[in-house]
């Protein structure tokens, strides 16, 4: 196992450990407020200090790591439910209207950045946790199309499908039993990828209140609260900008990893 | 070419013209009365009536589009729900902000990443490959708001070298590209990891073609041959990457511009939402998704003048 690839699957694995375990267990609870205890630097009671309202910032970071991995994995599972049928239908009806309308549609998407979803989102539900899913989910759909399609299109051209057509199995069957098994590895890649930028995006839309509201604990929030406290207490702000950072770091690792090992094309290639 | 270009042309029509119908029809017909959110609780139903009347809000939603569309064609966005002036004035403002700073990242990456990338696919496989493609991979996980935070901290409050956030405006252009470098080097440097990984790979695809053996086999140094043959054949990939790049970094922009308390469209979107002011959200939003279709458009462009082949394509 390379060594990047092992410290990515270390990485986000802690990653998902410090979300799974903060369901039953934190250091201390992250909603008791402790006004006496503020801004206190990292000691042996608060490993990595407590914030403006005395919360300690280990359990609020690893509350945190729930919000960034659901909003993430829930907004990749929107951009694979809607992406990958679309990609499978176009490359199944290539060139024909369908696909043009398909892949037109796709470029449209483009056009709106996740944070523009967002705004246009915000500004008629109101900020939540819910609308940086749909936001950053509706961005993953066109990726997930594309990817789609081109894995299919190459293998729509190869004997084995042109058997499968013959034996007379449709193209949506044989989009179902033969084409998707074999791009799976690459929606996989794909999806690690997504999932890293989906925990980029969701801390930049907490950041500026367009994702999850007080009480839900996030990194992008927690970041917001330290902006004005930055010269009092740097480890407020550095400890979730960490946090973040080695989670995207490691999942990008994983991923990069994952396509070295599952794409044929790649191994032995350095 | 001519057919490349009304093709690409009419394609950007296409898409103006839905992307305006998807915007207009969010903010438009989903819920909500600009109306009463701009009077308040309290106000009576005449008032409500006699505002929505003067604002146009009972004409049918097609002719409101038709009206919204026409108006901003000639540069009339309509009227701020708060500020009371027209959004297109706003708008100007604000963008004197936003555009260049989204611009001096742009410059900031490009400058960063090409040196890197081309180091990078030249030295590939020893020290400065893996200590680039080791910086690209923190630099691709950096949170630019976060790298922002971590700037002021140190260039703005330790050392006091630029300034730790505000804009003083373009009356002194020296002191106003001084208050927007922090904001652009934490916009620019994720996006100049991305560029620097996707332009070494482009340029290791290009240099494993025969052409570049027949470079090498006339005589050119590998540094000759990468900057005269790989790079232009790299530039498609690389292209494509600046122009998507253009339109994160105005998003981006809007992320960035909390961290320095700059008076761009980020702050006037976000007043614009808390506030209700869906006429100039709808309008900021509107000229976000153009500006990225037309790079888009404009990308198209330049592939065609750097790959010929490209132009036969319809």
């Amino acid at each position: 196992m390379r060594l990047s690839f092992a410290l990515g699957l270390a990485l986000s694995l802690a990653a998902l450990a410090a979300a799974a375990v903060s369901l039953v267990w934190t250091p201390h609870d992250v909603a008791t407020l402790a006004i006496a205890d503020r801004l206190r630097p990292p000691d042996a009671a608060h490993w990595l200090g407590t914030d403006h309202f005395g919360r300690d910032i280990a359990s609020m970071l690893m509350a945190g790591a729930r919000t960034s991995i659901a909003v993430a994995l829930v907004a990749v599972g929107i951009g694979m439910g809607a992406g990958v049928p679309l990609g499978l239908l176009a490359a199944a009806r290539s060139g024909s209207l369908t696909d043009e309308v398909v892949m037109r549609g796709n470029d449209l998407i483009f056009a709106f950045p996740s944070l523009v979803i967002a705004i246009l989102i915000t500004a008629v539900f109101g900020p939540s946790a819910v609308n940086a899913i749909i936001a950053i989910g509706i961005f993953n759909i066109p990726v997930f199309a594309r990817v789609t399609r081109g894995g299919a299109l190459s293998l729509w051209t190869l004997d084995f499908i042109r058997a499968a057509e013959v034996a007379g199995k449709g193209r949506v069957r044989i989009s179902a039993e033969h084409i998707l098994p074999n791009i799976l590895n690459l929606l996989v890649v794909q999806g690690t990828i997504q999932f890293s930028l989906g925990i980029l995006a969701e801390a930049g839309l907490s950041y500026v209140g367009l994702g999850a509201q007080p009480p839900t604990p996030s990194w992008g929030r927690m970041l917001a609260e330290a902006q004005t406290m930055v010269t009092l207490a740097p480890h407020v702000a550095i400890f979730p900008g960490l946090a973040i950072v080695l989670t995207v770091l490691g999942l990008n690792l994983l991923g990069d990893g994952l396509r070295d090992r599952l794409d044929p094309r790649l191994r032995g290639r350095a | 070419m001519q057919r490349y270009l009304v093709g690409r042309l009419v394609s950007l029509a296409l898409s103006l013209v839905v992307a305006s119908l998807v915007i207009f029809a969010v903010i438009e017909i989903v819920p909500g009365d600009p109306a009463s959110y701009m009077l308040g609780l309290n106000a009576s139903e005449d008032t409500v009536a006699a505002l929505r009347d003067r604002l146009g809000l009972n004409e049918a939603p097609p002719l409101r589009y038709l009206h919204w569309v026409a108006g901003m064609a000639t540069g009339d966005f309509g009227q701020s729900y708060t500020y009371k002036v027209p959004v297109a004035d706003l708008v100007g403002q604000r963008l004197a902000v936003s555009l260049p700073l989204a611009l001096y990242a742009l410059l900031l990456a490009v400058l960063i990443a090409f040196p890197a990338g081309l180091l990078a696919a030249g030295r590939r496989g020893r020290v400065a490959d893996a200590a680039v493609m080791g910086a690209t991979q923190v630099g691709v996980a950096l949170p630019n708001f976060w790298f922002a935070m971590l700037l002021v901290l140190v260039f703005a409050l330790h050392w006091q070298v630029f300034p730790a956030g505000g804009f003083p405006g373009w009356g002194e252009p020296l002191a106003g590209l001084r208050a927007l470098t922090l904001p652009a080097i934490a916009l620019a440097l994720p996006q100049a990891a991305i560029l620097a990984r996707v332009l070494r790979s482009a340029l290791i695809e290009t240099l494993g073609q025969d052409y570049i053996r027949t470079a090498r086999a006339k005589g050119l140094t590998a540094g000759q041959t990468i900057l005269r043959h790989a790079l232009r054949n790299a530039m498609v990939p690389v292209l494509t990457i600046i122009g998507m790049q253009f339109s994160f970094l105005l998003a981006g922009a809007i992320i960035i511009e909390n961290v320095f308390y700059l008076p761009g469209l980020g702050r006037l979107i976000f007043q614009a939402i808390t506030q209700r002011d869906l006429i100039v959200v709808e309008s900021v939003v509107m000229i976000l998704v153009f500006a990225v279709i037309v790079v888009t458009f404009l990308v198209d462009l330049a592939y065609a003048a750097i790959d010929p082949r490209l132009r036969t394509r319809a």
